[in-house]
């Protein structure tokens, strides 16, 4: 297996669904609800490949599924079908989808790492900044908390946040903080691969910058593989090598970043670019 | 006590909580849900220890009831004479001589044996239950072993407060699956767990659940590798026996408020006492 992962007829549908469903919905009905038995088809016909250090794109719309590709991915949510293999598990040879939930659960805590659009989601605000890095730790089974702070202090240097205030509750931080703590606790145990849901959107654009730098150095460094979903064609443009693009749930167009931006093919992509500022 | 059925509850009842404990034991460590009856005491009382003990408890039996080390407190009189008049067991305050040994919050400091029972009186069965208030996700996180939550209320302690600052209630995990709860029982008698030669069998009335640990199981508890577990020691021995081995209680003397400690367990302190030639009445009950 060549690839870092592969994914192939990914679905995800939410109710209870009928024979018609993948007929009628897609970007040529314009629509990702079935007229028939009102099933919402949030993402079908999935197949993709990420490479050993590369970085993929996935851009689209507000609900053309990005999202919920990536939260499959990570095992928040139970796809409907597909399979999803991962060159670091077990030589990419299981279907992760078909793993008990515990194998999942070791996949997602030593292979994954995932930064959510909404720190709330990917930090528990009651906890210490070194507390939430120390939960991917401890996940992972690292029970020293000598080498766990030692860990979390070489983090928060690299995140830029000041280690006086490790010991802080990030309910405190500003919204980039809590950002850059996000990120240190995806990062915490160097996992393979990292997985970006609209990190910077919300953050005013100076932070932007700020997480978006880090974000390049992380990947620069480290040679991880990412998977960076954004609706903004600049933060694609700025860190991705290949780029998906999505409506209504299924993949329009796929490619180089470049080509992508320079010469899109398929009219919706034309229409995102065009309405770059 | 004609009036009742033998051991109190019926036979559909002391059945149902045979089975339950019987599949408490075959998982260690794992809640079981049983349907708790309504007891003569009031719910968080010891109703869960007191079924359990009924349904286990048969003629031959000798029983011993503890409260918090104590034979002589209330609590432990009155469940000791309920038991014992419904289901016609001789009583004794002894450790040794007792088959049954019905206890809230100590493991008694003799060791127990292979033929005997120690029950626990359970209030929070749910070690999970302070990181995650609901029931549903709780059992998803045993059944994943996802207890990096619980972990890391431990390391905030240890940043926070320079170590571990649980001091009854200590989670522990039992033959290297399911973390249970060992009942409010003083860290001090943690290790006693531990590839037991007895059964300890828990009982948590409110709550409706049956757990157990039974003999010879692996519990350890929570620690870090440069935090280890530690126990409540003590500079002074017990002012009564003058034993240095044993778990200390403080108390103050009503008329000059002088602190003193004595053995939680009274009667084993006793019997030290008796060793020593004082004159100790073994066993005394408040109402004769």
């Amino acid at each position: 297996m060549d690839e870092m992962l592969s994914v192939r007829q990914l679905m995800k549908t939410y109710g209870k669904g009928c024979p018609a469903c993948l007929d009628l919905t897609g970007p040529d009905h314009g629509r990702n609800m079935c007229p028939v038995c009102g099933t919402i088809v949030a993402c079908a016909d999935v197949s993709l490949d990420v490479y050993p250090g590369e970085v993929l794109g996935i851009v689209g719309e507000s609900g053309s599924g990005k999202s919920t590709l990536v939260k499959t991915l990570y095992f928040d949510e139970e796809p409907t079908a597909g399979e999803f293999y991962l060159r670091s598990y077990e030589d990419g040879v299981p279907n992760l989808y078909d793993l008990s939930s515990r194998k999942k659960r070791w996949v997602r805590n030593h292979q994954m790492g995932m930064v959510y659009q909404n720190p709330h989601l990917g930090l528990r605000l009651d906890h210490s900044a070194g507390g939430n890095i120390a939960e991917k730790l401890l996940m992972a089974g690292n029970y020293h908390v000598g080498s766990i702070r030692e860990r979390a202090v070489q983090l928060l240097e690299k995140t830029d946040i000041p280690i006086t205030r490790m010991d802080d509750l990030p309910r405190y931080f500003s919204g980039g903080m809590q950002q850059r703590v996000q990120i240190s606790k995806a990062m915490a145990n160097n996992p393979p691969l990292l997985l970006l849901d609209e990190v910077t959107t919300g953050l005013d654009v100076s932070v932007q910058a700020n997480v978006l730098d880090l974000i390049r150095e992380i990947q620069r460094e480290l040679g991880v593989s990412m998977i960076v979903v954004s609706h903004d064609f600049s933060v694609i443009r700025m860190l991705t090598n290949r780029t998906i693009v999505m409506k209504n749930g299924r993949i329009v167009e796929q490619g180089l970043t470049d080509q992508i931006m320079e010469d899109p093919q398929h009219a919706y992509t034309q229409l995102l670019i065009n309405s770059l500022l | 006590m004609s009036a009742y059925n033998y051991a109190f509850l019926d036979e559909n009842t002391k059945k149902e909580i045979r089975r339950k404990t019987l599949k408490a034991i075959a998982i260690p460590g794992y809640q079981v849900p049983f349907g708790s009856r309504e007891m003569p005491i009031a719910r968080g009382w010891g109703t869960g220890g007191l079924q359990v003990t009924l349904s286990v408890i048969g003629k031959q039996d000798i029983l011993k009831v503890i409260d918090q080390g104590n034979d002589d407190s209330v609590n432990a009189c009155n469940l000791r004479d309920l038991i014992s008049s419904t289901s016609e067991v001789a009583t004794t305050t002894d450790t040794l001589e007792a088959t049954i040994i019905q206890t809230r919050h100590r493991i008694p400091e003799e060791k127990m044996q292979a033929h005997q029972i120690l029950v626990f009186q359970v209030p929070m069965p749910e070690v999970l239950r302070t990181v995650e208030p609901s029931e549903q996700e709780t059992r998803r996180m045993h059944g994943e072993r996802d207890y990096s939550r619980l972990w890391v209320q431990l390391y905030e302690d240890i940043v926070q407060h320079g170590e571990i600052r649980i001091s009854y209630d200590y989670p522990v995990l039992v033959n290297g699956h399911y973390i249970c709860d060992p009942s409010p029982i003083p860290r001090f008698d943690v290790p006693k767990l531990h590839q037991a030669e007895t059964l300890f069998l828990f009982g948590a009335g409110r709550e409706k659940r049956i757990y157990a640990i039974p003999p010879h199981t692996d519990v350890v508890p929570l620690q870090f590798e440069d935090y280890p577990f530690t126990v409540e020691s003590y500079d002074q021995g017990c002012e009564k026996c003058g034993c240095t081995t044993s778990y200390l209680e403080e108390s103050f003397d009503r008329v000059d408020g002088a602190r003193h400690y004595y053995c939680s367990d009274t009667s084993f302190c006793g019997k030290k006492q008796v060793e020593q030639g004082e004159l100790v009445q073994m066993g005394a009950n408040w109402h004769g």
